[in-house]
């Protein structure tokens, strides 16, 4: 039986080791059961006990993220915001001087018109991914064999781990006026119909690539309900449609609301769906700040406040949903 | 025992065809002989032999193994290092460092693009003469990479032991040799998810790697998005095939993995609940 070696660094809690006996082996810890243990060392907070080491290992473990984060992440979004506030500001130009005219050109109805287009690809992404991903996840975690659950799931969300712009254009092969859908149609002496470039192929490509998503976090939900509540209705005489709707969906709410958050997001930030399979017709917020800055009409200041508007729509949704759910649920959402 | 044959059954099937059906496709015509039409013309290996003549399309293909094996292996670090100090300290400023840490999982990648694009354009150009290149794109990925690893580690730490390091400490280890020989073995499956879900993400990045590209340097997803905007390419169907079955082995590893440690558990404490 191998005894826990004798060093010469131990700490104040040294006796908890020995208090097992001399022939336990060490796995087996009694941390913290011990009333008046101390339960670490670290938990001692012994007053100026080599603060200067203890300032270090914190340096090294938040630090170097740290460092990146602020010099990538905070700092560039801080300069996208005061570049937001410089009106027509173009690169290699002398910056002019600050004001909201760029926040007073989104008022144009024609960036409005493309604001209203991303919210309503993202609206009704979400609730096509909800009114389809719901049964998916219920199948699978509820009505689906126990042993097959996991893999099922699996083979689901499998299709998320390929690229999202191959997935994209094998939806450009299906449905491109001489594509494979249309042949089908023809087939079976059914008129084509001009899908790409077009808003059914936006809601297609996108329901297509956020589906996974909303079935993966609503199996999650689904798979923690409690059977017995599902058993005890339906033992009280319950309809099936009435354990649905008064015991299954309240519970699995947490889920819905959180999937739905993550497609929305997702929808309202793509950028391959639309540009790919939306055609010249269907700009959105996304494509839209793609061009000040890569295409062909570039203006970095309206770009900027486009991105920050982006930030804020999925800022703004996140703060409604947290609300909405510390009010509803437990809080424990996300 | 009672099949569950209902119409929830049926539409799962549906969505799985739906899920698979475009895979098929891009398969199904990766052999077709025809160019423009889709329909069948035979079946042909030309496009394969097209694709792997294309010295362009595996140059990008290095690149971006080079811009996603560096990343995740430099936010491998990192990343882990900050979940665990983030699961160790309470510090002020605490819940701002992990609401910047987590943004990339929520704010859409054109606006981390532009984010970075714009700071080194002006700020690093200016200051540092830094020019856009595979560098650069590698330093935006690392950003997004770390949010992901640490995400899964976290998760990962939440559901271990938390005395285990004290008990290691207890027992005399240095602070280093807690962390390498306790902690570090107990991570690493949600170490080694979370670097295959970032290095999933790194390759399919096309926004972030455009932007901090600059002239300098072509990743995958830029070769096949330029090529793929200006009309069909059948060759693209071929190096959709490779890519799909390189990607989905990783994805089965991966899932494996994950899913490996939870059965098992699960696995045993049944049996043990049956005796």
């Amino acid at each position: 039986m191998p005894q826990p070696k004798p060093t010469t660094n131990i700490g104040p809690s040294s006796p908890v080791p020995n208090s097992s006996g001399p022939s336990s082996p060490p796995t087996p810890l009694p941390t913290g059961s011990g009333p008046g243990f101390p339960r670490s060392r670290r938990s001692l907070g012994l007053p100026g006990w080599n603060t200067g080491k203890r300032l270090i290992q914190p340096l090294i473990l938040l630090g170097p993220a740290g460092l990146w984060l602020v010099v990538l992440l905070l700092l560039p979004t801080l300069l996208l915001l005061e570049l937001s506030l410089i009106p027509g500001f173009r690169l290699g130009q002398p910056p002019g001087a600050y004001g909201l005219g760029n926040y007073v050109t989104l008022l144009d109805p024609l960036y409005l018109t493309v604001m209203g287009r991303s919210l309503t690809y993202a609206l009704g992404t979400t609730a096509l991914c909800l009114v389809l991903g719901f049964p998916v996840a219920y199948w699978i975690a509820i009505l689906a064999p126990q042993r097959w659950r996991s893999l099922l799931l699996l083979g689901f969300i499998l299709p998320l781990w390929t690229s999202s712009l191959l997935r994209a254009y094998a939806w450009i092969t299906i449905l491109r006026p001489s594509g494979v859908l249309n042949s089908i149609l023809a087939g079976l002496h059914l008129p084509g119909q001009a899908w790409l470039n077009n808003t059914p192929a936006i809601f297609i490509g996108m329901t297509y690539s956020f589906l996974p998503y909303m079935v993966l976090i609503l199996y999650a939900s689904l798979e923690k309900l409690d059977r017995r509540m599902l058993e005890a209705a339906a033992d009280l005489g319950a309809q099936p449609h009435q354990t649905f709707w008064k015991v299954t969906l309240p519970q699995s709410l947490p889920g819905i609301a959180a999937g739905s958050l993550l497609v929305f997001i997702s929808a309202l930030g793509d950028f391959v769906v639309p540009d790919l399979l939306g055609g010249s017709s269907s700009m959105t917020l996304s494509r839209l700040v793609y061009q000040q800055f890569l295409g062909a009409t570039r203006n970095w200041g309206l770009g900027s406040s486009l991105s920050l508007l982006l930030i804020g729509a999925v800022g703004l949704a996140i703060a409604l949903l947290l609300k909405w759910g510390n009010r509803d649920s437990d809080g424990s959402l996300l | 025992m009672r099949l569950p044959l209902r119409w929830q059954s049926s539409l799962t099937l549906i969505l799985f065809l739906f899920m698979y059906f475009p895979i098929a496709v891009l398969g199904l015509y990766s052999f077709n002989a025809s160019r423009y039409s889709s329909i069948w013309e035979g079946f042909s290996l030309r496009w394969y032999q097209q694709l792997l003549g294309d010295g362009r399309i595996f140059s990008a293909l290095g690149t971006s193994l080079a811009v996603a094996s560096l990343a995740v292996a430099i936010s491998a670090v990192l990343g882990t290092l900050m979940a665990v100090g983030l699961a160790k300290y309470r510090f002020p400023g605490k819940g701002l460092y992990q609401g910047i840490a987590y943004l990339p999982l929520i704010v859409p990648d054109i606006a981390i693009a532009v984010a970075t694009l714009v700071f080194l354009s002006a700020i690093g150009r200016t200051y540092f003469g830094i020019q856009l290149s595979l560098w650069t794109i590698i330093a935006a990925h690392i950003v997004f990479c770390l949010a992901y690893i640490a995400l899964v580690v976290s998760s990962r730490l939440a559901g271990l032991n938390p005395h285990l390091e004290e008990a290691a400490l207890d027992l005399g280890a240095t602070p280093r040799q807690a962390f390498i020989q306790v902690l570090l073995p107990e991570l690493l499956p949600g170490i080694v998810a979370g670097c295959l879900l970032a290095f999933v993400l790194s390759m399919d990045d096309l926004l972030i790697s455009s932007f901090t590209a600059g002239n300098g340097a072509n990743t995958l997803p830029m070769e096949i998005y330029s090529r793929v905007r200006t009309g069909m390419k059948p060759d693209i169907n071929a190096l959709s095939v490779l890519l799909i079955l390189g990607s989905g082995m990783l994805a089965f590893v991966a899932e494996f993995w994950r899913a490996g440690g939870d059965s098992s558990g699960s696995l045993r404490s049944n049996r043990a609940q049956s005796k």
